[in-house]
């Protein structure tokens, strides 16, 4: 391999790109854009959310596919995929959303210790480093927290740690700190400083809505509508448009048609009103041992916009969901205009509006039909529910979108629509629940004025959370929250001058270190010094681990998915038992045998040779005799009815004309509807008929010939045969095959969904170490699980293993190996859990049920049937289960479909790796 | 009432246009109620169809030939000869499912009264055909038998004999096909219903929608009634176009009842079905945790409501615990109705056997359910 310069030299761009293009089906992600992002600094990529921020992040560090345009990150190029797995290992990428790329159920040290193995490192250096960066960040008194237990900041921080446990050379972060309270985001900014001054090699690539952050950034990128507005550093952009800050210089930046309607936000001052609309005393919320809510009150006056000010987890949406009714207090009253909240009164729920931090709106509705639902479900009269719609569509100017779906629109739009919902019936009290995280700032002032325009023209009493500091210095009041308590509560002014702070923001901190941890925590960040960077030692060069598969990586795989296994003690149990619980029910339930046939006689001779006819049935252990049918009539009736299986009809004059010969015909009504009974019932009737007719001829001693012959039955293998001999081993293939499929293929789809696959596309793992690293936990449970189902076929149901076990326990290691692997073959085709359990379990119900020699024999007549069923691993499974339990058969008998199952081993992982995408599409 | 009545009519309404923009779930309920039931019936072969047969024939006389020809199409391939010392090792391997053996001397011990022996060794892990299969081998040679004896006799015996006239009700020919076409059916039924619930429910918990429904004046009898009512429609419209289409008119099975009645039958059963998925979506905490428990429940239910093998040969305990499965009795509904053409006036205690289920499993769906939004 050609070598090439460990980092590159300072005055070649860390990214350059030319006309690269980005469409998501019809909608623009980002427009053929063409710059250069020089190395070694720190860039912020500047604009409203949806306007193609995150799409060029995603490029540069490879996450999702090129489409059109050029692309050159760290001197090569990203369409080339040796390239791609030369640069990943450098490049460090932390996408948007609250720890979108961690583990929840695992903790902070089992999160970064994920990470450094993926990257190789030893378990020394893993300590090292995981010890260095967790005490910068003052993680590392929460190493065995797990991550979804952390608070927003400390979530950001984790992910950032993680991304830097290899030390990259180019640092990219998707909205860092949005979500985040104001001393974590500066202790955040902090660190990043920190980093930067310790590596100057590093570029780091920041993408941000805060335009306060922005003044920090070396170099800005201002983009919009998928295009680049304007490039430079952070003074060059305020002199060009002769702003003061960056806030109103982006919005100088925009183009003439989207600037217009926005203006300076003017809040006017509050009409004195004194009656009370929400009032809180003492209000506390406890879950277990922890406090949420810690005795909180607050008296809000009618038309007041009220803002609860706090970082992620401290208490604010608790104390909204008290205020709605969604949860009721542990201690404390709550009164909405002076009335006691009920949770189940729906009258109050009329006077409330409410919008949930996430955008709860029915994503399958578009903006007028979930308005109108909205309508609707609050009761506003049918007749008036078009008129109200149309109202709010054109206040919150939605009448361009009206009949599209919200998944594909920006969240400030989103956000616009969920306000709509929450007023549509003009509610006197609205709750607002951090409603513009993540939006633009030209969105969130308009956004802004409608809620201005609410409280001071309609007198609604607006509650509000938030993060924007200069939002928070338009409520009338605002109250500061943390850690459950509210630390102070009164209008900005008066708090700025309590704490002798310039700005909201400073006094809020100011607040925060007055409390314990904050003060902790701050003071540890700083004290903590970061040390020298870790050098790592080239590894050796081996080619198979460096182009095929690396072991170490599969085990981290494999490890991290036991550890997330065995904390969801549910799924495990259901993993490990669920197959045995299935097992005893159908080893008890499923019979094969056809007993206890009921039956009536309608026998019109009534002679003597008639009832011993009769009685050759009877004395059947098959049959059970019903008292006897009257007529026709009755026949059909009680045939119909079910009651019935099957009428022996015996003909008048039946006993003459067998004496002379005549041959008279009895007849055997069988209820034919259940048409395998049925069969049995006909085979019972005919051998029967015959017995009968032998012994009748015997008895009678007639000279003549007969030619008599009797027939032996040997049922080989079961000789009492029974259900259960026969059952058993067939259940057996059929039960590893559906519930380990389903759990693989959801193992898979749920990082999908939840956003975890990332580090599949940006970290080295390859696809085949990532999926089978995720699959072996699995397919060591399934096996467990066939271990058990064993020995309970054999203690429990007394079905010896009467040929080889070792040959069993062999392919059914690989059965479960093909198991596990059509579920990853599943989950490479669908992104939906839901879809993913519909797919797995249709492909693994029907044919391990129905086409594969479980009750039938697999046909071999060319239909779909039977191609699905000769291929299906479960008809091989079950010719080795059923000839090493019921046929004593040893290896030499079996090997031909032993091998079948091996080499379909092959073809079904194969194809589940290869479908995979190691990209985003 | 009016306005509780709305609520319902809307949400469900919502629901069904759900399910609308999810083209990924469109294909699989279709799916579902066509490719599946066909392929299913068109598997399931007549239980002696084209048996696997070998003969052992140590005899070669004229007696042991004819028997060995009478074994033909369709109910039996072509007899394979084989000798003595190959019959373990043809079974082992799973060639044929029976090897008959005639014995030396057998045509002559058949003249002479002798009663000699034919052995015929079935492999009886192939339940289905085991007992079948042997009852039809039993007859075939005793047929023979009979008719050579009465034909190599110079005078024709005086025989006492009657005939069994075996005369199968509802389905003539015993068509697999019919009944399997159904049990997928109803299969699919079941599934589709809990997925479609329980999962819609998951989702919605998870992004956060029933939780902005609590804020608005509907409680949680309206939002579990639309959901059930919604499902059922989708469920109930997929099933009717299924039995006309796919199982009456391309599979070709009767239908000798009232498709009406059978429809009212499935709504009950759908209804008693839904309440089931919100019940067991209550439960579980995620997807994964719901993929399981549907497992858990729909593979025993499938298994053991007698749509596969009859419950009357069942354990008691299982016949009991199944009597709080809806399928048993739907199975035993659309037997009734759409096979033996039964009307309600024959099976109404079924019918309200069903009913009262249904309404309990909603009761305590329902209870379930508000335990949940209540957090």
């Amino acid at each position: 391999m050609a070598e090439k310069p460990d980092t590159l030299p300072e005055e070649m761009p860390v990214v350059r790109m030319q006309e690269l293009s980005l469409h998501y089906g019809k909608t623009v992600g980002i427009d053929r854009l063409t710059l250069e992002i020089p190395s070694r600094k720190l860039i912020g990529l500047i604009g409203p959310d949806g306007v193609g921020k995150s799409t060029l992040l995603s490029l540069v560090t490879g996450a999702h596919i090129m489409q059109s345009g050029s692309l050159e990150v760290l001197g090569g190029d990203m369409r080339d995929a040796d390239h791609r797995n030369l640069i990943c290992p450098k490049i460090a990428y932390m996408p948007q959303g609250l720890g979108k790329n961690l583990y929840f159920t695992l903790t902070v040290e089992e999160n970064l210790q994920f990470f450094a193995r993926l990257f190789g490192q030893g378990a020394e250096e893993r300590r090292r480093r995981i010890d260095r960066l967790t005490r910068s960040t003052g993680l590392y008194k929460f190493l065995n927290r797990p991550a979804g237990k952390l608070s927003g900041g400390m979530k950001q921080k984790l992910g950032l740690c993680c991304s830097l446990i290899h030390d990259p050379d180019l640092l990219v972060l998707d909205e860092p700190t949005t979500g985040v309270d104001p001393l974590a985001r500066r202790q955040f900014w902090d660190l990043i400083d920190s980093i930067k001054v310790e590596q100057p090699k590093l570029s780091v690539i920041v993408a941000t809505a805060y335009m306060d952050e922005a003044q920090r950034f070396d170099w800005l990128i201002a983009m919009d509508d998928g295009h680049i507005l304007d490039t430079g550093t952070p003074e060059a952009l305020l002199t060009k448009t002769g702003c003061a800050n960056l806030d109103d210089a982006f919005i100088r930046l925009l183009p003439e048609e989207k600037r217009a309607g926005h203006h300076e936000l003017i809040v006017p001052p509050l009409a004195a009103d004194d009656q009370i609309s929400i009032e809180a005393e003492g209000l506390t919320k406890r879950f277990g041992d922890f406090t949420a809510v810690d005795h909180v009150s607050f008296k809000i006056r009618r038309g007041e916009i009220f803002g609860f000010l706090g970082s992620n987890g401290c208490g604010k949406t608790t104390t909204m969901r008290m205020l709605t009714g969604l949860q009721p207090a542990t201690e404390g009253t709550a009164r909405l205009f002076g009335e006691p909240i009920d949770g189940k009164s729906l009258e109050t729920r009329k006077h409330l509006g409410y919008m949930t931090q996430l955008f709860s709106l029915y994503n399958e509705l578009t903006v007028r039909q979930n308005l109108e639902l909205y309508a609707r479900l609050y009761d506003i009269p049918e007749e008036k529910v078009a008129s109200s719609v149309d109202e709010m569509l054109s206040r919150f100017e939605l009448n361009g979108v009206a009949d599209r779906l919200p998944g594909q629109l920006p969240l400030g739009i989103k956000q616009r629509m969920s306000l709509a919902a929450a007023v549509i019936h003009h509610p006197e009290i609205l709750i607002l629940d951090e409603p513009t995280s993540g939006v633009d700032p030209v969105a969130r002032d308009s956004f802004w004025e409608l809620i201005i325009e609410l409280s001071r023209r309609d007198h609604v009493t607006v509650f509000i959370t938030t993060h924007f500091m200069n939002e928070a210095a338009r409520c009338d009041r605002i109250s500061l929250m943390h850690a459950g308590r509210s630390l102070a509560c009164d209008t900005p002014e008066a708090l700025m001058k309590a704490r002798q702070a310039e700005t909201l923001e400073d006094a809020f901190i100011g607040y925060l270190v007055d409390t314990d941890s904050g003060a902790a925590e701050a003071a540890e960040a700083a004290a903590v010094s970061t040390g020298d960077a870790v050098q790592t030692p080239p590894a050796k060069p081996d080619w198979f681990r460096e182009n095929l598969f690396d072991f170490g990586r599969f085990y981290t795989c494999f490890w991290r998915e036991l550890l997330e296994l065995r904390r969801d003690k549910i799924r495990t149990t259901l993993a490990l038992f669920g197959a045995l619980l299935l097992m005893i029910v159908i080893g008890y339930g499923i019979n094969m045998d056809v007993e206890d046939i009921d039956y009536a006689v309608l026998d019109h001779d009534q002679s003597e040779l008639s009832q011993d006819y009769l009685l050759n049935i009877s004395g059947s252990r098959y049959f059970r005799q019903r008292p006897p049918v009257s007529g026709h009539g009755d026949l059909d009736r009680r045939m119909k009815s079910g009651e019935l299986q099957l009428v022996v009809e015996v003909p008048p004059s039946f006993s003459k004309d067998v004496q002379r010969g005549a041959e008279p015909q009895v007849a055997f009504w069988v209820n034919g509807s259940d048409p395998s009974t049925a069969e049995t019932i006909n085979g019972y009737i005919k051998g029967l008929h015959a017995k009968w007719q032998q012994s009748y001829n015997r008895k009678q001693s007639s000279p003549v010939q007969i030619g008599s012959v009797s027939v032996e039955n040997r049922y080989r293998y079961n000789p009492d045969v029974r259900s259960l001999p026969a059952m058993v081993p067939a259940v057996i293939p059929l039960l590893l095959m559906m519930i380990p499929a389903v759990l693989a293929a959801l193992s898979v789809v749920r990082e999908k969904e939840l956003g975890s696959i990332i580090n599949l596309y940006v970290t080295p793992v390859r696809r085949a170490e990532f999926l089978l690293g995720k699959q072996t936990p699995y397919i060591l449970f399934a096996f467990a699980s066939s271990l058990l189902l064993i020995l309970m076929a054999v203690f429990l149901f007394d079905v010896p293993v009467k040929g080889s076990l070792p040959l069993l326990l062999c392919t059914l290691l690989v059965y479960c190996i093909l198991s596990t692997g059509m579920g990853m073959l599943c989950s490479s085709v669908t992104r939906s859990q839901i879809a993913v359990i519909f797919l797995a379990m249709i492909a693994t119900l029907l044919p391990a049920s129905q086409l594969c020699g479980l009750t039938n024999p697999v046909p071999n007549d060319g239909s779909i049937a039977s191609v699905i069923g000769n291929i299906y691993p479960t008809t091989y499974m079950l010719l080795i289960s059923r000839g090493v339990f019921n046929k004593g058969l040893w290896v030499a008998d079996l090997i031909g479909p032993s091998l079948i199952l091996a080499a379909e081993i092959v073809v079904v992982s194969g194809l589940g790796i290869l479908l995979q995408r190691k990209q985003e599409r | 009432m009016k306005e509780s009545l709305r609520h319902i009519w809307s949400l469900g309404l919502k629901e069904i246009m759900g399910i609308g923009r999810d083209p990924l779930l469109i294909v699989l309920i279709i799916y579902s109620f066509s490719m599946s039931v066909y392929i299913t019936a068109k598997a399931a072969p007549d239980a002696i169809d084209h048996a696997a047969i070998a003969v052992v024939d140590e005899d070669q006389s004229t007696l042991s030939k004819r028997i060995t020809d009478a074994f033909m199409p369709p109910l039996f391939l072509k007899p394979v000869l084989l000798s003595r010392a190959d019959i373990d090792h043809a079974l082992d391997r799973g060639k044929y499912t029976f090897v008959v053996v005639f014995p030396p001397d057998f045509q002559e011990k058949v003249l002479a009264n002798n009663d000699p022996e034919v052995q015929v060794n079935v492999d009886a892990t192939r339940m289905a055909q085991a007992f079948t299969g042997n009852g039809y081998i039993q007859s075939i040679i005793l047929k023979e038998v009979q008719d050579f004896v009465k034909e190599s006799t110079a005078a024709p015996p005086v025989t006492y004999t009657a005939q069994a006239l075996i005369r199968n009700r509802f389905n003539p020919n015993l068509t697999k096909s019919w009944e399997s076409a159904m049990s997928q059916l109803i299969n699919n039924i079941a599934m589709i219903a809990l997925i479609l619930t329980g999962a819609a429910l998951i989702r919605e918990r998870e992004r956060g929608t029933l939780e902005h429904l609590m804020v608005t004046p509907v409680n949680p009898v309206e939002i579990m009634i639309a959901k059930v009512w919604s499902m059922s429609l989708v469920v109930l419209v997929a099933t009717g176009i299924s039995l006309m289409w796919v199982v009456h008119g391309i599979l070709q099975v009767p239908l000798a009842g009232s498709f009406w009645l059978f429809m009212f039958a499935v709504m009950i059963n759908l209804f008693a079905m839904t309440s089931l998925g919100i019940f067991l979506a209550c439960f579980a905490r995620d997807m994964p945790q719901l993929g399981i428990l549907m497992i858990l429940v729909l593979m025993p239910m499938n298994i053991l409501s007698g749509g596969t093998t009859s419950q009357e040969s069942m354990p008691e305990l299982i016949q009991y615990i199944m009597l709080f499965a809806p399928t048993t009795y739907f199975v035993d509904f659309s037997d009734a109705i759409l096979f033996r053409g039964a009307d309600l006036t024959l099976i109404w205690k079924t019918f309200l056997g069903m009913t009262l289920l249904g309404c309990g499993y909603f009761l305590i769906a329902l209870s379930r359910f508000r335990k949940m939004v209540a957090g």
